[in-house]
């Protein structure tokens, strides 16, 4: 593990705990990762291994039991609060299995979520939230509530939610995992387009082998330690 | 304004749920009017009863009648502007059921004291000379359609005149309150008339008004008038005259007590259908507001959310009950014309709006602190 300068995340001897009752859990024991601007990460493992764990710790949805991790130069283990939600919504954009679309809105109102708190104007943000769905293919299904779409179109107004900010990374909760091969394939397309050509970098965790094949590079956890690394794409 | 839509759809995520709440609040909303009409309407007058009059009654009670030689005495007393008189008449108009006030007065001067009852200088002049003449107020002219000129027969209960007959009386004008609160349910007639027509012949009159000087020295001057009549046989109570309606009012019962307990326990109960509708809507939404804190919004910001939308359906409830109330209190008292004053005090309606916004931030209070204490990692994981 090298501290280069070009590393946009470093994650140091991260360690997260959780008790049940009197049991203590180690979901995460010394973890070290670097990932690069512009890179594209799978993350793999068993059930339980602490994917999902790295990756919100890396997102800053979780605080971290020990350890660091810097994401962009700022070291979010010690932000909190306000700081940290902001830092979120600036600096990442999130992807989830279930897509996580708010029923009540459509699609354009979904994706304009994440612009509320910017300072941008109506328009401004109307033009950004015309573009991130142009960028997925969804221009047509801009006034369609959840329900009227999809699932790989849920997931694709799912990554426009995501990138309508112009995150610095993106972080991916098994994104094809709730769809048929078809529409997790249009996924992962579109995903490798977003790393590919607009430099997005991505950290994907996910079960299917195939989906991990799209990734720059793979890493397994397996008892909240990486075990070995994978083959570069 | 950005987040309006937001706030807007998810209040409407279960619309029918949402619309029975807002329903009960409208509801409650016209019940609270309306019934505080009601409590105005049996407290009729306190508010709006002169600091500087006193009341003068027989000290055993209101019924009971007093020499109307104690007007002259009245007056010599230090501190006494003014003084008039008043008697309960009690007569039948057409049908016992169409109850009103009847008042045999000194027109001039019971003009000169009640400032607020405006009635036209030519319909002032025509009454004074009319000794049969009556003024009435405009709610009473409108609830029987009477105009200046109406002949109006009453049957005496209490005075009768010496060979049997009706009284018939002339409408010599209609006067109008100059506040909203005035009582302009009256039929005030000349007492000449009365005192020289009816069987029992003359000397006696039913209380008395007194204008003082200074509003302050209100109860030494109705205790040196008191104890002027001591140990007389008619011996006196005078006490200011908001003390005397409130008092009145009080022989009904407690309306306003009544009243006030019964809006309490509906907007308690609508308190507690309305927190249980935003607890449910939150619960509801777990997943939804961690998918908002995950986009980076603050928990200030998901507690604003919440409260807004709990204050959003308050508001939109609250403000079309308060409307409705309004629309059918304008249709008038609800007896047809018995109640002397039916409207909402401005106070009320302030007091409405602050209930209004009360109910929004309490209801929206709870579910708005769970959301913040959501921790996002646990609600996406449920999901």
């Amino acid at each position: 593990m090298s501290d280069a300068p070009e590393s946009l995340v470093q994650v140091r001897n991260l360690h997260k705990v959780f008790r049940r009752g009197s049991e203590r859990i180690d979901v995460l024991q010394g973890v070290n990762l670097d990932l690069a601007q512009g890179e594209y990460l799978s993350l793999m493992g068993p059930s339980g291994s602490g994917k999902t764990t790295l990756l919100n710790l890396i997102g800053g949805l979780d605080t971290p039991s020990d350890g660091s991790v810097t994401v962009s130069g700022d070291r979010i283990d010690k932000m909190s609060g306000g700081k940290l939600s902001r830092w979120r919504s600036r600096h990442i954009g999130f992807v989830f299995q279930l897509y996580n679309l708010l029923p009540v809105l459509t699609a354009e109102r979904n994706v304009d979520l994440p612009l509320l708190l910017s300072p941008l104007s109506r328009a401004q943000r109307k033009k950004h939230v015309a573009t991130a769905l142009a960028m997925v293919g969804l221009s047509d299904r801009a006034k369609h509530y959840p329900r009227q779409l999809s699932g790989g179109q849920e997931q694709r107004v799912g990554i426009a939610r995501a990138i309508v900010t112009d995150p610095t990374l993106l972080l991916c909760d098994e994104p094809t995992g709730d769809l048929d091969r078809r529409s997790g394939d249009e996924i992962l397309e579109l995903l490798q387009a977003l790393n590919k050509e607009h430099g997005k970098a991505i950290i994907m965790v996910t079960h299917d082998a195939r989906a991990a094949e799209r990734a720059s590079r793979t890493l397994y956890l397996d008892k909240g330690m990486l075990v070995n690394e994978g083959v570069d794409a | 304004m950005r987040f309006f839509p937001l706030i807007w759809s998810s209040l409407f995520r279960r619309k029918v749920r949402t619309l029975f709440t807002l329903l009960s609040i409208v509801i409650a909303f016209v019940l609270f009017n309306y019934l505080s009409a009601v409590r105005v309407a049996f407290s009729m007058g306190v508010d709006v009863a002169g600091n500087d009059r006193l009341m003068l009654i027989h000290k055993v009670s209101f019924i009971q009648l007093l020499p109307e030689s104690y007007q002259a005495r009245i007056l010599s007393v230090d501190g006494v502007k003014a003084v008039t008189h008043s008697t309960w008449f009690g007569g039948v108009y057409q049908d016992p059921r169409n109850f009103f006030g009847q008042f045999a007065v000194e027109p001039e001067g019971y003009l000169n004291m009640y400032p607020e009852f405006l009635l036209p200088d030519d319909a002032k002049e025509r009454w004074y000379r009319n000794r049969t003449g009556a003024v009435v107020g405009r709610s009473l002219a409108d609830r029987f359609d009477w105009t200046v000129g109406d002949r109006i027969p009453l049957q005496g209960t209490i005075w009768r005149t010496q060979n049997g007959d009706t009284w018939e009386f002339t409408i010599d004008g209609i006067y109008d309150g100059a506040e909203q609160g005035t009582d302009t349910s009256q039929f005030l007639f000349h007492y000449d008339y009365l005192a020289e027509a009816n069987a029992l012949g003359r000397g006696f009159v039913g209380w008395y008004m007194i204008q003082i000087d200074d509003p302050s020295r209100a109860v030494a001057i109705g205790d040196t008038i008191d104890e002027r009549f001591a140990n007389s046989p008619f011996e006196t109570a005078t006490s200011t005259e908001q003390a005397f309606v409130q008092a009145f009012a009080s022989q009904i019962g407690d309306i306003g007590s009544m009243m006030t307990a019964i809006m309490g326990a509906v907007l308690f109960t609508i308190l507690l259908v309305s927190a249980n509708t935003m607890g449910q809507s939150v619960r509801e939404r777990t997943s939804e507001l961690a998918v908002l804190k995950t986009l980076g919004f603050t928990n200030r910001g998901v507690l604003s959310l919440v409260l807004v939308e709990s204050l959003l359906m308050a508001v939109v409830g609250g403000s079309l009950g308060m409307g409705l109330s309004w629309l059918i209190i304008q249709q008038g008292d609800p007896t047809g014309g018995l109640l002397p004053a039916f409207f909402v005090p401005p106070r009320d309606l302030v007091i409405g709006a602050g209930l209004i916004l009360f109910l929004g931030t309490a209801s929206g209070v709870v579910p708005g602190v769970q959301a913040v204490r959501l921790r996002i990692v646990d609600a996406l994981r449920r999901t």
